[in-house]
């Protein structure tokens, strides 16, 4: 399969500025130096705590937020360096679902309204074009012809979602990039927009960055999943794999901290002690270390690379595939 | 047979809205049994959190209404927690029943170190000096596995991270041992390593102290991995009770069955999650007969019109359901 995107030694630092003179003293390292690919077609799951970055990169994505080095390939073409026309014309291609269905959507415009708005402003075509493609649409995210006319606050939290997505896929995009899209959703309400989401990649073939920190639903919906500890990618497999045989200790004793719908399901439950450290003064080393029970003197002073343990599957850890292989690079 | 610790009967409440009454809880009956942990499911608008601020009398009068009957407390009618004056009132919420909620951030006062918070409620509840209050408002955050409790003593609340925050609100509700804690979602707002901590730290102080726990939340796996029994509510309504294992096992509502269906599991694979057709009805627009018919894969006629009761098909377990009751071969009660 082809990568539809990639991306290469991304960073954002955000300055931290104190002082009458704003200067600045020091830098939140949001996202630090990740790398991972999505294929055409693909789901590619993007989990961790909040503060981890996760929601970073899906903004310097869609180019809401400028990276600060690094390249975003999409189809070989380098996003961080796009400007004005060239850059109007990319955002076709990839677009974003926010999480919360209430704040995202403008309570002054009717979905109609809300659908048109992308189709006017990468010049679709004619009015009578535009409608047919807004009557789709509506159809397409399971809402009526007659919803067109209605404004988002007569819609539920699950049917807001439903518009957004339609939102986001009415210009054909190649990527969607999902931000947390079915946090803010009650259960029976979330097994319909997840199953809407694989049904229309299903029938329209796109790709998405699925982020959220809900496991399941990214296991349900992934096929790859990567997991983010404090602006660093610290684990990448097919998910199928990572859920079954994860081999960082934090992805370990993530997995292990979600409760689990089944009172006979026995499990070993990792709590971790502590909480996520200061990303402005992360740990030397593995930045993991300090929570790990399995750290050792390596794990302080040198930081792991990521590198592929199996194949397929990265890991950035000293002590995970042990039987002493030479690390490897990941790309 | 258990001891009841709270005993809820037939409690309805309403609010009133510009001149409209909209009632919420329908006849909610259920006990509390001493020393249990028990759990209470439903998504949002369920009227879950209604019936825990109705228990505490936290819902403010008017615009809410209590429309009918009784909450008693160690089920002595003459304890009657709706019919308590302010006085008693105060003394029952903190020494008997304590309750900690979903946002540990806009729960805690943001002016007041957390330390004064946790004394401030000794103080009022117990006859003890400032300096004791103080000595154990510090044995409290450490009991809650709070570093170094003396400094965090006089930390602000913003000074701390979510889980700390929580934390520090289960060491002010469990400071005068309070024989029930509702916890009211206590880790929605955490991230899932949070969560797991703060989960371990309820269980252990329940263990430890004998303690009567409520949770109150929308995660079925919270309620497999902490609870007892649980109740499920819909619309206001209470729809089964059963104890934890056989909820799993045999769920005997539809929604019940539909709602673990719904859910993404972890350690199976499908490829399609079950639907839950339609939304949760609109509290002014509640459907005649039961209120799930419209959304249920089972709808009979008689759901359409009349409201099935809430019955025993099991040992303790109670379904609101006609085809439950049916399958069950229960007498119909109406």
């Amino acid at each position: 399969m082809e990568n539809l995107l990639e991306v290469k030694h991304l960073k954002k630092y955000f300055p931290i500025r104190a002082g009458i003179l704003k200067k600045t003293v020091g830098y939140v390292k949001a996202v630090d130096d990740v790398n991972f690919q999505i294929r055409q077609g693909e789901t590619f799951g993007l989990v961790g705590e909040s503060g981890c970055g996760k929601t970073t990169i899906g903004k310097m994505v869609v180019r809401l937020l400028n990276a600060d080095s690094g390249e975003i390939l999409f189809e070989g073409r380098d996003l961080t360096k796009l400007q004005g026309e060239a850059l109007r014309r990319e955002r076709k291609n990839i677009q974003i679902v926010f999480q919360d269905p209430f704040g995202s959507l403008n309570p002054q415009m009717t979905v109609g309204e809300l659908f048109a708005e992308p189709l006017k402003k990468h010049h679709y075509g004619t009015r009578q074009e535009i409608d047919a493609r807004v009557k789709e649409m509506l159809q397409v995210v399971r809402l009526s012809p007659l919803d067109a006319k209605k404004y988002p606050h007569e819609f539920s939290g699950g049917q807001r979602q439903r518009i957004a997505i339609g939102r986001a896929l009415i210009l054909n995009p190649k990527l969607i990039v999902c931000d947390e899209p079915v946090s803010a959703l009650d259960v029976s309400v979330q097994a319909q927009i997840l199953n809407l989401l694989k049904d229309l990649q299903e029938e329209y073939k796109v790709s998405y960055l699925f982020i959220a920190h809900g496991m399941a639903a990214v296991k349900h919906i992934s096929h790859r999943v990567g997991v983010m500890y404090l602006g660093k990618l610290v684990e990448i497999s097919d998910s199928d794999e990572i859920f079954e045989h994860c081999l960082h200790p934090y992805t370990q004793a993530l997995m292990s901290s979600i409760p689990i719908p089944d009172p006979f399901y026995d499990k070993k439950r990792i709590v971790l002690r502590g909480e996520v450290p200061n990303p402005i003064n992360p740990p030397s080393g593995c930045k993991f270390h300090t929570r790990c029970e399995r750290a050792c003197a390596i794990c302080r002073e040198q930081e792991p690379q990521l590198r592929e343990v199996l194949p397929g599957h990265f890991v950035a850890c000293h002590l995970a595939g042990e039987a002493g292989e030479g690390p490897k690079d990941a790309d | 047979m258990k001891d009841i610790l709270i005993q809820v009967k037939n409690l309805s409440t309403a609010f009133r809205e510009e001149g409209r009454v909209t009632q919420i809880l329908y006849d909610v009956n259920f006990n509390i049994y001493k020393g249990e942990v028990l759990g209470i499911v439903g998504e949002s608008g369920s009227g879950k959190s209604v019936t825990s601020k109705t228990l505490m009398r936290l819902i403010p009068e008017p615009p809410a209404q209590i429309l009918g009957g009784e909450v008693l407390f160690e089920g002595d009618p003459n304890q009657n927690v709706l019919k308590y004056t302010e006085n008693q009132m105060c003394s029952f919420r903190g020494e008997k029943v304590a309750m900690i909620f979903q946002e540990p951030m806009t729960s805690l006062n943001p002016v007041l170190t957390c330390g004064y918070q946790i004394s401030e409620a000794l103080l009022l509840h117990q006859k003890i000096t400032k300096a004791e209050a103080k000595r154990r408002a510090i044995h409290m955050l450490k009991m809650v596995g709070i570093q170094s409790p003396e400094s965090r003593y006089n930390c602000y609340p913003h000074e701390l991270s979510g889980g700390m925050r929580q934390r520090v609100m289960i060491a002010m509700a469990l400071c005068c041992s309070p024989e029930l804690l509702i916890a009211d979602e206590p880790t929605t707002a955490l991230d899932p390593t949070i969560q797991a901590q703060i989960l371990e730290l309820i269980g252990d102080l329940q263990k430890k102290n004998g303690m009567t726990v409520m949770y109150i939340t929308h995660d079925l796996g919270v309620v497999a991995e902490t609870c007892q029994r649980a109740i499920v509510m819909y619309a206001g309504r209470i729809m089964e009770v059963a104890k934890v294992t056989d909820l799993f096992r045999s769920p005997a509502h539809p929604y019940t069955e539909g709602l673990m269906k719904a859910m993404p599991k972890l350690h199976e694979k499908c490829d399609r999650l079950y639907n839950i057709e339609g939304n949760v009805p609109n509290f002014a627009q509640m459907p005649q007969g039961c209120a799930f018919h419209d959304r249920c894969p089972d709808c009979m006629e008689i759901c359409k019109t009349q409201q099935p009761q809430l019955v025993e098909i099991g040992e303790e377990h109670q379904v609101r359901c006609w085809k439950a009751q049916q399958a069950a071969g229960c007498a119909q009660g109406v």
